[in-house]
């Protein structure tokens, strides 16, 4: 029973992970947009669920006591807006610069959830979010596979949806901005607004997970929202295959699992005197396996398709 | 239909495109020529709008397009391609091709969820397109290819393929004959000549003189940023002003 709820309460924050990993898909492995702020819009999403549907916090304003359902729409709103004024500001910009503004709009984030008091309790964060489904199920553990049979369904909709959209012109605009953004505008693309759609998208994905951790977990607060966090969403997508859906999803469960076994196997094998470094060695760990990736198989566990439009085939 | 009058681009205190005014005849195969570093490309870049010009206006038909972002210029009419080739590389030869028609209603997400069906149908119709231009190319063997795989002139012939899709009035060539073999040049030509006759007017940056002598009527020449002159290939050809530029006098 104990491994059942464990796996259950795992595959649940995979799957968390897999939607996070989706959205960045959409903006680094179709559109080439280096966006390294991913946890800030996984912020956004978790305050701004919390904020509506959280109870009432007698030191702050908030707490609206709305239906989870509700808290992610919200969510998603409130990220893509995010991600609306943080593309229009950055989105024109190339690589790095675009990589440093990303991260620096995540960090503005953070220090917002820090010190804006009076909607988000500082480092106190907000606390008894509302589970879903806890009403329905018998037991936590119930709660807890409902709540993972949502997030499958949530995951189902969205590869479907995506897969749609990229396995046509659309997508097949993204893939050219990402390989010559100025060889595609030589082509009547408008680069800034494809480039703005799927970065607002993209970010939409990621409010969602933020807003699926929170109201899972039933408690936000600045500690969410480290920029390890972007870092681990990079490692999975790049594992699982930039540029593939499916493999996002396989990249975000791989390695989720090997983040959170790493963590019992190294405590179980380590001498007591390296046990407090294993936080540390887990993020080496995960490094090593990005850098030997990106050596020996760069295009990730489930390479990208040559061929997106599925009317584009002459032969087959 | 394209006039440039007194078109400037500057890069600090080069003046790579100086003042140049011509006016390009519809139906004409003008060429465009010049020593390395006589602005040619820079113009190209200005009338396409990857450059901004720095001064000057540049009308094509009654439309003002200078300073227009490239896109939009394209959505004009003027297709260009690159003097080294810029394919999509892990696209498809066909995909490079089926990129670049204008107006494709699957270029919009809610298209792709909302009216599928719609889109499936314009997809088919782009293919059906695309094969044919790649036919008359001879590409359509390679069409499943990633373009990455091409040879240089197999490139040159993508970049034309994909300047054809639109149905673009003016093609803007940059160097069709560079680093093409001669047999595939000769069927560049070929098809440029081909492609005239059917109404679409081009201008090109040529070195290779054969190929401008035989193909390209009249000629604009340009030196130092400037337009040096411009007239039939026999009066370019006699021209001792061209010859001195050529020959590094250009004072």
């Amino acid at each position: 029973m104990d491994i059942l709820s464990y796996l259950v309460f795992f595959s649940a924050v995979s799957g968390i992970y897999a939607i996070a990993t989706l959205g960045l898909n959409l903006q680094w492995g179709f559109t080439g947009i280096m966006n390294v702020g991913v946890v800030g819009f996984f912020g956004v999403g978790a305050y701004a669920t919390a904020f509506l549907t959280g109870p009432a916090y007698p030191d702050a304003f908030g707490g609206f006591g709305l239906p989870p359902l509700v808290g992610y729409l919200g969510a998603m709103i409130a990220s893509g807006l995010a991600a609306l004024v943080v593309g229009l500001l950055t989105i024109r910009l190339r690589h790095d610069f675009l990589a440093i503004g990303t991260f620096g709009a995540a960090i503005c984030i953070q220090l917002l959830a820090m010190n804006l008091k009076p909607i988000t309790r500082g480092f106190d964060g907000l606390h008894s979010l509302p589970r879903p489904f806890a009403g329905l199920a018998a037991t936590p553990v119930a709660a807890n596979a409902y709540f993972l049979a949502m997030v499958v369904a949530i995951i189902a909709a969205v590869v479907w949806a995506l897969e749609r959209m990229v396995r046509s012109p659309w997508g097949r605009v993204l893939r050219a901005i990402r390989e010559d953004e100025e060889a595609s505008a030589a082509l009547g693309k408008n680069a800034f607004a494809f480039r703005l759609q799927t970065f607002v998208m993209g970010s939409m994905l990621m409010g969602l997970a933020g807003a699926l951790y929170a109201s899972f977990t039933g408690f936000v607060s600045p500690q969410d929202l480290l920029p390890i966090l972007t870092f681990q969403v990079y490692v999975m997508l790049i594992v699982g295959g930039s540029g593939n859906n499916y493999g996002a999803v396989l990249g975000a469960v791989l390695i989720w699992a090997l983040w959170t076994m790493t963590e019992t196997f190294l405590g179980a094998v380590l001498p007591a005197g390296l046990k407090q470094q294993v936080s540390a060695l887990r993020v080496v760990l995960v490094g090593l396996i990005l850098v030997l990736m990106l050596l020996y198989r760069p295009q990730g566990l489930l390479p990208e398709r040559a061929n997106v439009s599925r009317e584009a085939r002459l032969q087959g | 239909m394209l006039t440039l009058h007194g078109a400037s681009k500057h890069f600090g205190g080069v003046k790579a495109v100086d003042d140049v005014s011509f006016t390009l005849a519809r139906g004409t195969i003008t060429g465009l020529i010049g020593p390395n570093g006589a602005g040619k490309s820079t113009l190209f870049n200005i009338v396409a709008g990857a450059l901004k010009p720095s001064g000057g206006r540049i009308d094509f038909g009654e439309r003002r397009i200078d300073g227009l972002p490239p896109h939009l210029i394209y959505r004009h009419g003027i297709a260009r391609t690159f003097q080294i080739p810029r394919p999509f590389g892990v696209l498809s030869v066909l995909e490079n091709a089926m990129l670049a028609p204008l107006g494709q209603s699957g270029e919009s997400f809610w298209n792709t969820l909302l009216r599928p069906g719609r889109v499936r149908a314009e997809e088919r119709a782009n293919r059906d397109k695309a094969r044919e231009i790649l036919a008359f190319l001879n590409l359509v063997h390679l069409a499943d290819e990633p373009a990455r795989n091409l040879s240089g002139g197999q490139l040159k012939l993508l970049e034309l393929a994909r300047a054809l899709m639109s149905d673009p009035t003016l093609i803007l060539l940059d160097e069709p004959g560079a680093g093409v073999n001669p047999t595939l040049l000769g069927q560049i030509m070929e098809r440029i000549a081909e492609l005239n006759a059917r109404g679409i007017t081009f201008l090109i940056i040529e070195h290779n003189m054969d190929l401008i002598m035989r193909l390209c009527r009249p000629l604009v020449v340009m030196a130092g940023g400037r337009l040096l002159m411009q007239g039939e290939p026999e009066a370019v050809r006699n021209d001792p002003r061209v010859l001195d530029a050529y020959l590094g006098g250009t004072a």
